[in-house]
């Protein structure tokens, strides 16, 4: 694990060297538990600023967990981490996760809108429940959130429904609308888009293929053609181990690891 | 052959006079189960409407033997009862179900669901002692106040209950997605998870509020009742299940009458009641 841990390192330092990004968040020897279950083990990376980090695997690798580490949205259900995640230069264990959360937001795998608010009311729902009021600028927020979830055209004149009452791929893209209404800098998506038919997932996808121009995304997804589409970098974890990091072009080519070549061929998982 | 097909005849028989027996039984239940709210209205509106005047809601109950009159102090000062149980046992109840469903899955949590769930089976009648011993005798007197604490009382229960199980209804992929708004949890829990079970918790509200409107028992013991006109909540106060249970046992006849008119606005009340929650709790959005 100590070996692996080190080997990451070796990896994600060259992609870095390669891309001249910033980091954004710098995990170190990260290890998640559900009681005493280690569920994550000794993972260490660097996720990139602007740029699309897929995570793949088999269920019950680790993927979710990692990504619910980030934002502290693991100890919700009760788990812990131990090692350190530094995100723009800080620990977020000494962050308020709530504080945090507004700057790490994150988009389900079932869509998720406030069935009790009206569509405008749920893209504001981060703003409004925090205490901002202002009318004038909430609906300019609601417009360019819509318009940057590529959701505007089809609810622009149904804005006072239900945020329940639209097709599964629309509520997914409000929930999108709902996390860039805070303006977040990293967007967390944990398979957004294994709940939607083929043409819902499509938009997803153009649609994190835009907003990665202002927002650093690390998404878990299950269907490779998908990271293979979407993202910068790929890793993939098996076993609660991160197994290969590198730039996504690369791992799908000429995977580093037999177990990841396995993998992707669907040799197994 | 022939023995064979009488016997098969013979079966049809009595398959189809079983069939028709229990039908029959099973329809007998279920008329029997709806006859008693039908009697209930027929003799409520049958001889409660004769008095029902305008008099009946303005004026004050008249000495035997005097026409007319009516139970203006028993309506407000069952409004009074209501208010004041409802404004002890609904902020009580919806925090105490709020605790049990975000924080209850402990021992302490267990065991005010189960103090909970044998409390709404108490008598009623012993909550009202028990209102005597704590409100009435350290104060000295009867009082509104000690029968709206009696019906609070009543009302927890169901009130708890109805909040932890609407609660517990809602997704907890809601939670989390407040959660990843960054919005605190106690934000979470009163302006997504509260207003998502609003309905249910409403209609709990209303079980216990009608309830506490029908009771008469605890009431003997706490706010006595009055023959006068009074708001004073540390006064007794007249309600209109009292005044039913006295008039209905009196040898007057038109005491007997008004009993009648007593049951039939007590009813109308409670419709009330029901049909404004209704309308408070409609909303465009399902919950």
């Amino acid at each position: 694990m100590v070996f692996n841990a080190q080997t990451n390192n070796e990896i994600t330092s060259k992609a870095t060297h390669h891309k001249h990004d910033a980091i954004k968040i710098s995990v170190k020897d990260l290890s998640a538990y559900f009681g005493k279950t280690k569920v994550l083990k000794n993972i260490s990376m660097t996720i990139l600023e602007k740029r699309v980090l897929a995570i793949i695997g088999p269920s019950g690798c680790g993927k979710s967990t990692f990504l619910r580490s980030l934002n502290r949205m693991h100890e919700v259900v009760g788990g812990t981490i131990t090692g350190s995640i530094i995100f723009d230069g800080e620990d977020i264990m000494k962050q308020d996760p709530v504080y945090l959360r507004r700057k790490i937001g994150m988009v389900f795998q079932k869509p998720n809108p406030f069935p009790t608010m009206s569509i405008f009311n749920n893209v504001i729902a981060g703003l409004k429940l925090n205490g901002f009021h202002n009318k004038k600028a909430l609906a300019e927020i609601v417009e360019k959130s819509l318009i940057q979830a590529a959701l505007w055209d089809e609810v622009k004149d149904i804005l006072h429904k239900s945020g329940a009452d639209i097709s599964g791929g629309q509520q997914q893209r409000l929930c999108i609308a709902r996390t860039i209404a805070i303006n977040p800098e990293v967007i967390l998506m944990d398979e957004p888009a294994s709940a939607l038919d083929p043409l819902s997932t499509t938009k997803i996808e153009e649609l994190i293929f835009e907003l990665k121009k202002d927002y650093t995304i690390v998404i878990v997804t299950h269907n490779m053609q998908q990271a293979a589409r979407v993202s910068d970098f790929t890793t993939f974890f098996y076993m609660g181990e991160l197994i290969e990091y590198s730039e996504t072009k690369k791992m799908f080519v000429a995977p580093a690891k037999k177990q990841t070549e396995d993998y992707i061929t669907g040799r197994f998982g | 052959m022939e023995i064979k097909s009488y016997k098969g005849k013979f079966t049809f028989i009595r398959r189809r006079t079983t069939n028709v027996v229990m039908l029959s039984v099973s329809f007998l239940a279920a008329i029997i189960t709806i006859a008693p709210l039908i009697l209930i209205f027929y003799y409520t509106i049958s001889k409660g409407i004769a008095n029902l005047n305008i008099n009946f809601f303005t004026k004050l109950p008249t000495p035997v033997g005097e026409s007319g009159g009516g139970m203006v102090n028993a309506i407000i000062g069952t409004l009074i009862l209501i208010a004041i149980g409802g404004g002890i046992g609904i902020p009580v109840g919806i925090l105490s179900g709020v605790y049990l469903s975000e924080f209850g899955k402990n021992k302490f949590g267990a065991i005010v669901r189960f103090f909970a769930d044998v409390l709404s089976g108490i008598p009623s009648i012993v909550v009202g002692v028990v209102a005597y011993t704590l409100v009435v005798i350290p104060m000295r007197h009867f009082s509104a106040l000690a029968g709206g604490i009696a019906l609070a009382i009543l009302m927890i229960p169901t009130i708890t209950r109805t909040t932890e199980e609407m609660i517990k209804l809602v997704p907890q992929s809601y939670r989390e997605a407040g959660l990843a708004l960054g919005i605190p949890k106690w934000k979470i829990t009163v302006l997504i998870v509260l207003k998502t079970a609003w309905k249910g918790i409403a209609t709990g509200i209303l079980l216990g509020l009608s309830r506490a409107a029908g009771e008469t028992a605890p009431l003997l013991f706490t706010s006595l009742g009055n023959r006068f006109w009074s708001t004073n909540i540390f006064q007794p106060i007249a309600s209109l299940t009292v005044y039913i249970y006295q008039y209905a046992s009196s040898p007057f006849k038109d005491w007997n009458d008004q009993a009648w008119t007593a049951a039939l606005v007590l009813i109308i009340l409670i419709s009330l009641l029901s049909l404004v929650f209704r309308i408070i709790t409609r909303s465009k959005y399902r919950t």
